[in-house]
């Protein structure tokens, strides 16, 4: 508990393998209040965190808001589409609005890579990034690891393909070093247009070939692929793409018996994924929504939580 | 004589000397020798005494944004940086596309500290597709023409206005300079910083280099076509200065100049996420850096210039994406090439006045040597002294420096604007 508290969380860049392990080996705990018939504790009673949405988001929101509630934070949300910012009020003013209204941590999204780095310069709250554009998503790469430690063990020496828009996806950027830090070795698969303009430093191997690949997985994660892309010209069609990058019954056949199929969400059945394939057995799409409430319980908790030796806290055991 | 500069070390294009400088009441240089004495004198002691420098490239923001900038606090700013002249880019609100604008941009310019020389755009509203009255314009005394800001992306009206500018040199007396601002958009919209390494580590979308690479190479092209003189501004990558070395080479008639920020930063910077190291072009990498200052030292670059682009802070405070960009300049510009061009002072010097000077056509009266009969446009400089930058401090509207907080040596100490000390011991004096 000592690493992590009263600091934000802004990039999975810059923490350490420790870090993630402390927060995964946390989350034990609270996965465990998550099955209780009544999953609720009061340790964060008092508390306040604030969900700051400049981007459409409904399961994000959710998996925070549920997750704040259910260590008995209240919770105050803010969304952009009917907000003060259509009327041309700055993001920082904003904030500051929403600070001086009592909130302990603000939980970021934006479309923009960086801007929970800039609010955490503006605000004295805590700031949690819920995904800033194509740069990080942390709390995805935790919840993922989490995922994936809890079916496999652990993620040394584990082979992952990320499969899709690398290019836009802030998911693949915390995967890949979220992964790669807890000794798992990641091949990005995806066509050159999805892949970012430079590869320089990144701990990864590429494949343009997904059928070559599969038979050699642990993990096959997939990314939604946007229909945007093609008015951008960066794929020919929505088919092609399904061709080539798609997971469906056929390839899903030479993905090993104890690999995994995972998906950030929300998927589009019938494109990056077969909508067989989502409900084969090795797919743990939906253990990766419940683990991402658990996640962040760990997340809020190890913020605000005030670095109490987590053993004896008698606040975990309260039940209400 | 009523004002002398004692003590100093003069610096021109014709080399070194120590002596006085004596300067009377038409702003005129009246004698250059040692121990003149005057009714007013200034101390030059341990100082470089030199041409005052020439600005090709300032947005004084006045008419339209004069929350950022006017052009008497711009004008400020550039007499504490050594400036006598600015050169005032014309993508103003309204765009100094028509007589109207570029005279109430010179009326207000008069009662500045700086001589103020408006451009006008090469099309109507910078829209791209309409050539301004280049010819009114080149009658008002008008010579440079830019759309500064964009880069005009019509290859076809680009050729025309090349022709069409060529058959004004007997109106304005010299060739007409078309300064173009080198950004194939289709290129590089949708990105805000250079794209590369840090681009894709920091998930800001890019611009890659190409997007000013292509348009240097069909302006070089349409140059051989037409004969028309192309200034390229702040020239950013090492494409790009390659091609510009080459067509000098060919001895097409072709200037260039390349701003502070392009030889001492880089696109690490953004790795802050702060909007005030956005700016067009973008950042580059430490070999673009290299390259840069190698033009610099070869000649392929003709000048140093500022982009001086200021932003107020709550239009900076935005996501990088969002916020404009631009960076402030010119209160650095002289210190930032001592500390990061790699250049011996004479050059820096050749790079802020005379060479600059030459290509704005106003070596009448700035750039000229320090000698008698010279108009007096004048700045005197302490290479020795070093002082932080602040954004606050600055005379600027705005404060967009990227060089906050930054230890620099060597500042300008008095600026003489046609004969005024309008700053001494950097103060401005009105």
């Amino acid at each position: 508990m000592n690493s992590i508290p009263s600091r934000s969380l802004l990039s999975i860049e810059g923490m350490t393998k420790s870090d993630i392990e402390e927060i995964l080996d946390l989350t034990d705990t609270f996965d465990e209040i998550g099955r209780r018939p009544i999953p609720k504790v009061p340790a964060l009673r008092g508390r306040t965190v604030a969900t700051v949405f400049f981007e459409n988001s409904t399961r994000t929101r959710l998996s925070f808001e549920t997750a704040a509630r259910r260590l008995s934070a209240d919770t105050m949300s803010f969304g952009a589409g009917s907000s003060s910012l259509s009327k041309g009020e700055s993001i920082r003013d904003t904030v500051e609005v929403i600070e001086a209204y009592g909130a302990d941590v603000l939980v970021v999204r934006h479309p923009a890579a960086g801007i929970a780095q800039r609010i955490d310069n503006w605000t004295d709250a805590l700031v949690v990034n819920a995904g800033d554009g194509c740069h990080e998503h942390p709390t995805q790469a935790l919840l993922d690891a989490y995922t994936l430690r809890k079916h496999k063990g652990s993620l040394n020496g584990l082979r992952i393909a990320i499969v899709g828009d690398i290019r836009h996806s802030r998911v693949a950027r915390s995967d890949v070093l979220a992964f790669t830090m807890l000794g798992a070795e990641v091949v990005l698969v995806a066509p050159p247009t999805l892949l970012p303009p430079s590869l320089e430093g990144w701990p990864v191997t590429i494949s343009y070939d997904l059928d070559e690949v599969l038979p050699t997985l642990d993990v096959c994660y997939l990314l939604r692929m946007q229909n945007e892309r093609i008015s951008e010209g960066l794929i020919p069609s929505v088919r092609e793409y399904t061709a080539d990058y798609g997971l469906n019954i056929k390839r899903a056949a030479t993905l090993p018996k104890d690999a995994l199929i995972c998906h950030p969400g929300p998927t589009n059945r019938g494109i990056e994924i077969e909508a067989a394939v989502a409900s084969d057995p090795r797919s743990v799409i939906l253990d990766q929504v419940s683990n991402g409430v658990s996640i962040r319980m760990a997340v809020l908790f190890l913020l605000l939580g005030s670095g109490r030796n987590l053993g004896a806290t008698s606040e975990l055991e309260g039940g209400q | 004589m009523s004002l002398v500069i004692r003590g100093g070390t003069i610096i021109d294009s014709e080399g070194e000397k120590k002596a006085d400088v004596a300067i009377g009441d038409d702003g005129l240089i009246t004698e250059v020798s040692s121990n003149l004495k005057g009714e007013e004198e200034i101390d030059a002691s341990g100082c470089i005494v030199t041409s005052g420098f020439v600005d090709l490239h300032s947005h004084l923001r006045e008419p339209g944004q004069e929350d950022a900038e006017t052009i008497e606090t711009g004008a400020r700013g550039g007499a504490l940086g050594g400036y006598t002249a600015l050169i005032a880019m014309p993508n103003t609100t309204p765009a100094m596309d028509c007589l109207a604008v570029i005279e109430q941009v010179r009326a207000l310019g008069e009662k500045s500290v700086c001589e103020i020389i408006p451009t006008g755009t090469m099309t109507v509203g910078r829209n791209g597709e309409q050539m301004s009255p280049m010819g009114e314009l080149v009658d008002a005394g008008v010579g440079i023409f830019t759309d500064d800001g964009n880069g005009l992306q019509d290859p076809r009206l680009m050729r025309r206005i090349m022709e069409y500018s060529t058959g004004l040199t007997h109106r304005l007396g010299r060739p007409v300079v078309l300064a173009q601002h080198c950004e194939v958009e289709a290129l590089s919209s949708g990105g805000y910083m250079h794209e590369g390494a840090w681009s894709s580590r920091l998930g800001i979308p890019g611009q890659p280099a190409e997007a000013e690479e292509l348009m240097v190479s069909r302006d070089i092209a349409l140059v051989r076509l037409t004969g028309a003189h192309m200034h390229f501004q702040h020239l950013s990558t090492a494409g790009s200065v390659e091609m510009v070395r080459l067509a000098k080479q060919e001895g097409l008639p072709i200037t260039a100049e390349a701003t502070t920020h392009h030889f001492s930063l880089t696109d690490e910077s953004c790795a802050s996420y702060d909007p005030v190291f956005k700016v067009h072009p973008p950042l580059r990498t430490d070999q673009d850096v290299i390259a840069v200052r190698k033009g610099l030292s070869d000649g392929t670059i003709d000048a140093i210039a500022t982009d001086h682009a200021p932003h107020t802070d709550h239009s900076k405070e935005k996501s990088f994406d969002e916020a404009p960009p631009g960076m402030l300049g010119l209160e650095t510009a002289f210190s930032v090439s001592l500390e990061d061009s790699g250049l011996d002072l004479p050059q820096i010097l050749a790079l802020l006045s005379w060479r600059p000077a030459a290509i704005a056509g106003v070596l009448d009266r700035h750039g000229n040597t320090v000698s008698i009969g010279a108009k007096a446009n004048l700045c005197v400089i302490d290479p020795d002294i070093t002082w932080t930058v602040s954004g606050n401090l600055m005379a600027s509207r705005s404060s967009n420096t990227p060089y906050e907080g930054r230890r620099l040596r060597g500042r300008v100490r008095h600026t003489i604007q046609s004969g005024e000390a309008v700053v001494i011991d950097g103060e401005i004096q009105r």
